[in-house]
């Protein structure tokens, strides 16, 4: 099932929590909405399960308007943040809940139930803990019966808030890539909140980034990594360095370096930032030509297979630059050091742009 | 009301049971509560004056308000101990004396009433033994104490016993290793926590026994101008069909009520002022 | 005092060594201990003491007699009266106020609290200047003959307000700190309104409940105050137990009226007990992880 959100506002008091937010999300994809707390992508998952009413603006499922249907009408599937689990049922009844609150006429039947619960704890990997409490389960475990419990109704929509953020740094690496194997599966039209970018570019299909209340860009995990359209995407996915400086007619200075722009042709004089990735910059001894700018080592910190080098231009500016450790182990830096560092991708972006 | 269901419109009930609850309260409560104001109204400012100042009146206050202060006092220094023993140390049948604290509560206060009536009296256990020693208790101010002493006990060691168990050792810890005594770890860093505390349960130990009624009129001998409590003396106007004296005193009584109420709801607030989120 | 002897820290949850010297601790828990002896444990004593004085065949006695039987009864009826009246207000209240957030919510609570606050003796009396003789309703109430102060509906009417804010106080915590979480679920489930409640909010707050009404009627069946502004004191007819119990007081029938008073004694022990039940089992369902909030 596909989801329409078309020009949703919503404000709590006098904290805007959605700004006209518009989005689609295509059937059976998995769909990341990544941004800081705040953003208002919970708000927007919450909004879609019907469980927070927009001030303004539609829902439609299936190209159908759904802005005014109750939560239980909605037919979606939601995994709370902190699972919310009955505590006073067992796995088992978390699971067949779903099942059993349906009208007689449309009730399976307990044996109907009985097999599609130990389908699902089969899914979930937890047959033998059926009978368990939700206290007695470890957090990744409850995450799964959470899943579980939502997948029992067959939701045409899974909503997921922030699935792996009450656990632990392992289980959270082990489930996420669980989650995917399962929605290759069953693809069913998932979106999930999370504020981890590491976790949307491996898991999601696509990414939503938002920030305060707004959608800065959407696109492929390669699309909004590789192609940032904000500086705020920039900044948020990954390390940066920035750079100030000047664009003209199409061609920027930003520290020293001439870059062409030509995405800035109409700029006259306009100031600008450049944006670099840490990894994006290489280390050199000797100065091959102008585009490399010169620096002092200030400190060297080895980051597991990374090397982190931290760098001060000759105006003081600071930078990092992130190095793999063979790379590395070749230059052998030493602190004090006179390099010259060459950025190999500039991003950059006019002031007006700026967040 | 559809101005507040938008936030959390998901969960089914809020307006029917909002509207109930305050029709509820209304019907129980707040109109009854207003008769006793409408009821006031009709009388002159001097027939108020006179009904609520009068020397008999007056001295009511004095046993009443004294009574619980000291009553409330001795609250707040001993329930403090008991909340810090049960909480602190470990000895057999704890968990017995812990449930008995709220014995108080249970305890119907007629049965209460009688009860200290007789242990206190001349020939009573404690009351023969006390007598010798020129203590009279029974029938003098001092009963009136020892029965809101009784009613008292739970808010003190009820508020303070939340209070000491979520207290983190780590505190103390830290104090200690900073080089304080256990004494100066208790007065610098564990009494100011548990201040506020402790001033809410002297609070409530103190309107409780303000309006206490069936465990003081037993034990009081009930004295005009000298071991009478105001309640008891709404009751014996009542019986005189003064009902408009009766009427003016327990207004009294009831804006000293809102008073020590709003009071307690503000040091509550305060003892949260350090509270996570 | 030997037990305070035997007795080890209990906070020091990693074996901290941060705590009084044992003579300190020895001395406080003597002193606390002994308090709680004169203050309660001697009163609870001295109650059944007395009442079984003159034997167990007076004591049976006592209990028998026909006003004694009536007041039992005139209690009993109060309490079914009151109880789930007060009940019903407790859990809708509860669900109103911790549920959902609107402005005046604090406010509406303290409301609620109000008559923890007032004088028993002051609620009695407000309901005799509505129904009594002089009051708003007395002349209407005369001339249709319907009694209510000096009669049973006053009784229990003003029961009812007194034992008004017991179950609501008791669930309006609980029912906040498990917060929305597990409802919300449900609804997404597909679970409607009252299947929600019964099968998702009411087994987690059951407990509680419990704990609300055998306080709600530990009050009921024993209030004093304001019953007796309102009773008129009318044997075999007017009197619940507490009032019973005052009248053999008064009557110097010691024995008799210490009888019946350790029916109520017993009737708070059980609820003590069952209240500490309650607790434990609140305690527990609130401990409960995978409700981390």
């Amino acid at each position: 099932m596909s989801i329409d959100i078309v020009g949703i506002s919503k404000n709590f008091g006098s904290f805007t929590a959605l700004d006209q937010v518009s989005l689609t999300v295509p059937s059976g994809e998995l769909v990341a909405l990544l941004g800081p707390s705040g953003s208002g992508k919970t708000s927007l998952l919450r909004i879609i399960a019907g469980l927070e009413t927009p001030d303004s603006g539609h829902i439609l499922f299936n190209g159908e308007e759904a802005t005014a249907r109750q939560v239980q009408e909605r037919k979606v599937g939601f995994v709370f943040q902190h699972y919310a689990l009955f505590r006073h049922m067992t796995v088992y009844d978390n699971i067949a809940f779903g099942l059993t609150v349906k009208p007689k006429k449309t009730r399976p039947s307990k044996l109907d139930i009985r097999d599609k619960v130990f389908n699902l704890l089969k899914l979930i990997q937890l047959e033998q803990l059926a009978d368990r409490y939700p206290a007695q389960l470890s957090g990744g475990q409850r995450q799964r019966v959470a899943l579980a419990r939502a997948l029992a109704v067959e939701p045409q929509v899974l909503l997921l808030d922030e699935p792996f953020g009450a656990l632990d740094a392992k289980v959270r690496l082990e489930l996420r890539r669980w989650l995917r194997r399962l929605h290759d599966e069953i693809h069913v039209t998932s979106v999930f909140v999370t504020h981890d970018q590491e976790e949307a570019l491996e898991v999601a299909d696509r990414i939503v980034v938002m920030n305060q209340g707004r959608i800065e860009q959407q696109g492929t995990p390669s699309e909004v990594y590789d192609h940032p359209a904000t500086p705020f995407v920039f900044d948020f996915l990954g390390n940066v360095n920035l750079f100030q400086g000047r664009v003209h007619e199409g061609k920027a200075r930003v520290a020293g370096l001439e870059l062409a722009t030509p995405e800035h042709a109409a700029a006259r004089n306009a100031p600008a930032v450049g944006y670099v990735r840490s990894h994006d910059i290489e280390i050199e001894r000797d100065a091959l030509d102008v585009s490399a700018l010169e620096a002092e080592v200030r400190y060297v910190l080895s980051v597991g297979p990374l090397v982190r080098v931290n760098l001060a231009l000759t105006d003081g500016h600071g930078i990092e630059v992130d190095l793999a450790r063979d790379v590395a182990d070749r230059l052998s830096l030493s602190v004090g050091e006179r390099v010259y560092a060459r950025p190999r991708k500039v991003r950059v972006f006019t002031e007006d742009y700026q967040i | 009301m559809g101005l507040f269901r938008r936030k959390h419109a998901v969960l089914p009930g809020f307006g029917p049971s909002l509207g109930y609850t305050i029709f509820y309260l209304s019907v129980v409560v707040l109109i009854p509560l207003s008769a006793l104001f409408f009821k006031t109204a009709t009388l002159s400012w001097d027939q108020f004056v006179t009904a609520v100042a009068a020397p008999r009146v007056l001295a009511s206050y004095r046993v009443t308000f004294g009574s619980a202060l000291v009553a409330a006092a001795v609250n707040g220094v001993f329930g403090v101990l008991v909340a810090w023993v049960l909480v602190r140390y470990r000895f057999p049948g704890k968990k017995l004396i812990d449930a008995l604290v709220d014995l108080p509560f249970a305890l119907p206060t007629a049965v209460a009433g009688i009860t200290l009536a007789s242990i206190y009296s001349a020939n009573g256990w404690l009351g023969s033994r006390l007598e010798p020693l020129g203590i009279k208790v029974a029938f003098t101010p001092v009963g009136i104490m020892v029965a809101m002493i009784f009613i008292g006990l739970p808010f003190v060691v009820r508020t303070v016993q939340p209070v000491l168990e979520e207290l983190d050792q780590e505190i103390e810890e830290a104090a200690s290793c900073l080089g304080a005594s256990r004494w100066q770890t208790f007065y610098r860093v564990l009494f100011p926590t548990m201040l506020p505390a402790i001033l809410t349960g002297f609070a409530l130990a103190f309107a409780r026994a303000v309006g206490e009624y069936g465990s003081i009129i037993f034990i009081a001998g009930n004295m005009p101008m000298e071991s009478e409590i105001t309640p008891l003396l709404i009751i014996t106007k009542l019986e005189q069909y003064d009902y408009a004296g009766a009427t003016a005193i327990a207004t009294v009584m009831l804006l000293v009520s809102f008073l020590l109420l709003l009071s307690i709801n503000m040091l509550q607030k305060w003892s949260r002022r350090f509270a996570d989120n | 005092m030997n037990v305070a002897a035997n007795m080890n820290r209990t906070n020091g949850k990693n074996g901290s060594n941060v705590s009084e010297p044992a003579w300190v601790r020895v001395l406080l828990t003597a002193v606390a201990l002994g308090f709680i002896a004169l203050f309660l444990l001697l009163p609870l004593g001295a109650v059944f003491a007395q009442a079984l004085e003159k034997g167990w065949d007076a004591y049976l006695a006592a209990l028998k007699e026909p006003d004694t039987l009536s007041a039992i009864r005139l209690t009993l009826i109060t309490a079914v009266l009151c109880v789930p009246v007060n009940l019903l207000f407790g859990i809708i209240a509860a669900w109103a106020i911790a549920k959902f957030s609107f402005p005046g919510k604090s406010f509406l609570v303290t409301l609620i609290d109000l008559p923890f606050s007032v004088s028993p003796v002051v609620s009695g009396l407000i309901y005799v200047l509505i129904f009594g003789l002089q009051g708003w309703l007395g002349p209407w109430l005369q001339a249709h003959d319907i009694k209510i102060i000096f009669a049973v509906p006053g009784i229990v009417l003003a029961t009812v307000f007194v034992t008004f804010p017991f179950v609501a106080r008791e669930l309006i915590p609980l029912m906040e700190s498990q917060g929305r979480d597990e409802e919300e679920a449900a609804l997404t489930l597909g679970a409607g309104g009252l299947q929600t409640f019964f099968r998702v909010t009411f087994p987690n707050i059951k407990w509680g409940v419990l704990y609300g009404v055998i306080l709600c009627n530990a009050r009921a069946m024993g209030e004093f105050g304001a019953v007796s502004v309102v009773s008129g004191h009318v044997r075999g007819a007017t009197n619940t137990i507490p009032l019973q119990v005052e009248i053999l007081y008064n009557e110097y029938s010691y024995a008799a009226a210490f009888a019946v008073a350790s029916l109520l004694a017993l009737l708070a022990l059980v609820t003590l007990a069952v209240k500490s039940v309650a607790e434990w089992k609140i305690n527990q369902t609130l401990v409960t992880p995978g409700s981390e909030r």
